[in-house]
């Protein structure tokens, strides 16, 4: 009897297949769209159907989507509703100009530079990740909605009382509510609430397309690694996860600090894409349009989320002339997000929409796909 | 016999709410022992400290002679414990499989299989549904699941709060059927119940509780004849 259920459990072989395959398939679409969107941008800048103000925006592109991707690490897959990706964002964006200006009498080459920078961001941001995320990860839903927030807005007015500047011995000089005295303006690293100057721009297009693609590689490993079902399962239901074993603390501080430091990464590459930076392009509406993004997307759904980065970031710049209105866009889509996905009436129209469109897809993508479906609807 | 499951003098509060007031007990291996009461008594309440998730302000619990009172709650699940919540706290999005799997989370690798072959076993009507999305089982088949999954770290303790809990009679006779098969071959249950009489009929001992404290105790027989329990807890 044992032996004949033994067998039976060859089937989980087959089911762990199955989950490969909807892994693969998020892969697939998700680097699918990296590289497209890399190839026809590239494309449309050498052939000069992309003019210099979009160009300008190459970089806040890849920098947004990898901010979506991150943030949908805590608020997708974790689960929890973070308001102050923008803080990450800061504290990444000012290490990497410190670090950055402190290596350059000593480091010529600008991309090794430039990545040790993106490290010492991220070591910092997941350091800040940390620092919070231990306290307020026990807190849950708008509770810690409510501190992110919070720690977003102390970031960003910690940020405008930093000053920073290397004198002419190359010697690192800090002040803390106060300006430094007895150096020259070029001198000046961070001057409080008017932030970085003199930054030497090291970001480009395909150092910023890869770093997105490090930041896909990372979250789509861990979702797609035993702790990332961890992570998923407590999000799904925290009283089964407990009742299983799983340490609920360890695997939100996870999600939690893997997301930070990757927004810190960001948040350097950012700050490496223009010459003078304020702690106030860090505010909380940078936070609330990073979960914009997230939102837009679908929470949980890392593409969708590329995807709404991406093309909010370059609308407002393409219709430059209605630039004024976006915000007020924003509030709009936002808005009809929300009657979306809360409305029943509404929801079951759309789903009725996307039942009809979703035939047709399944055709036209391949074998593998088919075999994925069909196990669902198994299911 | 050997005792599993030693509980001395708990206390155990929810802000400046004392829920339980001093509640002593332990569980002997190879045991039914269920813990009965009414509503708010602190039935769950007791479950959860002994499962890690809240803490006692005194006394001690001790699992297998080790003290477990300051054990966090995911090692004490690998240590041997058990807890099946109230109210089938299943994955609902996931399948009855990946469920199960997932119950194994702190199980050595290799004994998947055989505690996944056990757990089909006893429950055939999850076998049949292996790649059914959990949250459209019905809720005796998710209260099974939910039970199935906890064996899946191979607990020397099963704790089982209300698994009776709105189910229709046949349903509750097969639960309490399987919690008996379970219980013979080899795992010590600890079980909370409202359905007093099921309840007494398959424990080997019993304790009641009353609004934080224990008024009874005795084996499941004494108790179910005893005129206390009879008029608060089996209706006359
Ligand atoms: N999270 C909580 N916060 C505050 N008080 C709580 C909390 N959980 C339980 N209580 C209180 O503690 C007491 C014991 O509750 P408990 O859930 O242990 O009862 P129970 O015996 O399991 O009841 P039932 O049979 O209804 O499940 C009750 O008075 C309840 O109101
Ligand atoms: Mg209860």
């Amino acid at each position: 009897m044992a032996e004949r259920i033994l067998k039976n459990i060859s089937t989980r072989g087959l089911k762990n297949a199955v989950k490969g395959n909807e892994y693969r398939k998020e892969a697939l679409i998700s680097y699918g769209i990296l590289i497209i969107g890399y190839i026809v941008l590239q494309l449309g800048a050498s052939v000069g159907l992309i003019g210099k103000h979009l160009q300008g925006q190459f970089v806040p592109i890849c920098v947004y989507v990898a901010l979506a991707i991150s943030l949908n690490l805590v608020v997708g897959i974790s689960g929890e509703l973070s308001l102050g990706h923008a803080g990450f964002m800061a504290v990444g964006a000012f290490t990497g100009i410190i670090v950055m200006r402190v290596l350059e009498p000593h480091l010529g080459i600008m991309p090794i530079r430039l990545i040790i920078a993106l490290i010492f961001a991220a070591i910092m941001a997941a350091i800040a990740g940390f620092i919070i995320g231990v306290p307020i990860l026990s807190l849950r839903g708008d509770y810690l909605a409510i501190v992110t927030l919070a720690f977003g807005e102390i970031v960003r007015n910690f940020m405008n009382v930093l000053y920073f500047a290397l004198d002419e011995n190359d010697h690192l000089k800090f002040a803390f509510n106060h300006t430094i005295d007895g150096i020259t303006n070029d001198q000046r690293i961070l001057t409080g609430a008017i932030g970085a100057t003199g930054v030497t721009k090291a970001a480009t297009f395909t150092g910023a397309m890869l770093l997105t693609a490090f930041t896909l590689f990372v979250v789509l490993n861990l979702k797609n690694s035993k702790q990332g079902r961890a992570i998923m399962a407590i999000r799904d239901n925290r009283i089964a996860g407990e009742s299983i074993g799983l340490d609920v603390r360890k695997y939100k501080l996870m999600a939690f600090v893997v997301s930070a430091a990757l927004a810190g990464m960001a948040g350097c590459m950012f700050g490496q894409n223009y010459s003078t930076l304020a702690p106030v392009k860090f505010n909380f509406n940078t936070s609330i349009l990073i979960l914009v993004f997230v939102v837009l997307g679908g929470i949980g759904n890392i593409w969708g989320g590329m995807i709404a980065a991406a093309l909010l970031t370059i609308l407002p710049e393409a219709f430059r002339q209605f630039a004024d209105y976006r915000m007020l866009t924003y509030a709009i889509v936002l808005i009809l997000v929300m009657i979306g996905t809360y409305n029943p009436t509404f929801k079951a129209r759309i789903n009725s929409v996307i039942d009809k469109i979703k035939p047709k897809k399944k055709k036209d993508s391949g074998k593998k796909n088919k075999k994925s479906k069909s196990g669902k609807e198994v299911a | 016999m050997g005792t599993v499951l030693t509980v001395k003098n708990i206390n155990v509060y929810y802000g400046a709410i004392h829920a339980i007031k001093g509640i002593s007990f332990d569980v002997n291996r190879g045991e039914i022992v269920t813990l009965i009461g009414a509503n708010g008594a602190g039935k769950s309440t007791t479950l959860h400290t002994v499962s890690g998730l809240l803490r006692s302000k005194t006394g001690d619990i001790e699992f297998l002679g080790e003290s477990i009172s300051h054990t966090a709650a995911h090692k004490i699940v690998s240590m041997g414990i058990s807890h099946v919540p109230e109210g089938r706290r299943i994955f609902q999005g996931m399948t009855v499989q990946e469920n199960l799997e997932m119950g194994a989370f702190v199980t050595k690798q290799d004994r998947i299989p055989e505690n996944l072959a056990y757990v089909y076993e006893q429950f055939p009507r999850l076998k049949e549904r292996t790649s059914q999305i959990a949250g459209t089982l019905s809720g005796g088949e998710q209260q099974m699941l939910a039970m199935g999954r906890a064996l899946m770290s191979d607990p020397e303790l099963l704790m089982l709060d209300e698994p009776s809990m709105g189910l229709a009679p046949i349903l509750v006779d097969q639960i309490f059927e399987i919690i008996q098969n379970l219980n013979k071959a080899g795992t010590t249950i600890l079980l909370v119940e409202q359905n007093a009489q099921m309840a007494l009929s398959v424990a080997d001992r019993a304790y009641v509780i009353e609004t934080g404290k224990i008024s009874l105790s005795g084996t499941g027989e004494e108790l179910a004849r005893s005129d206390e329990v009879r008029k608060a807890y089996l209706g006359g």
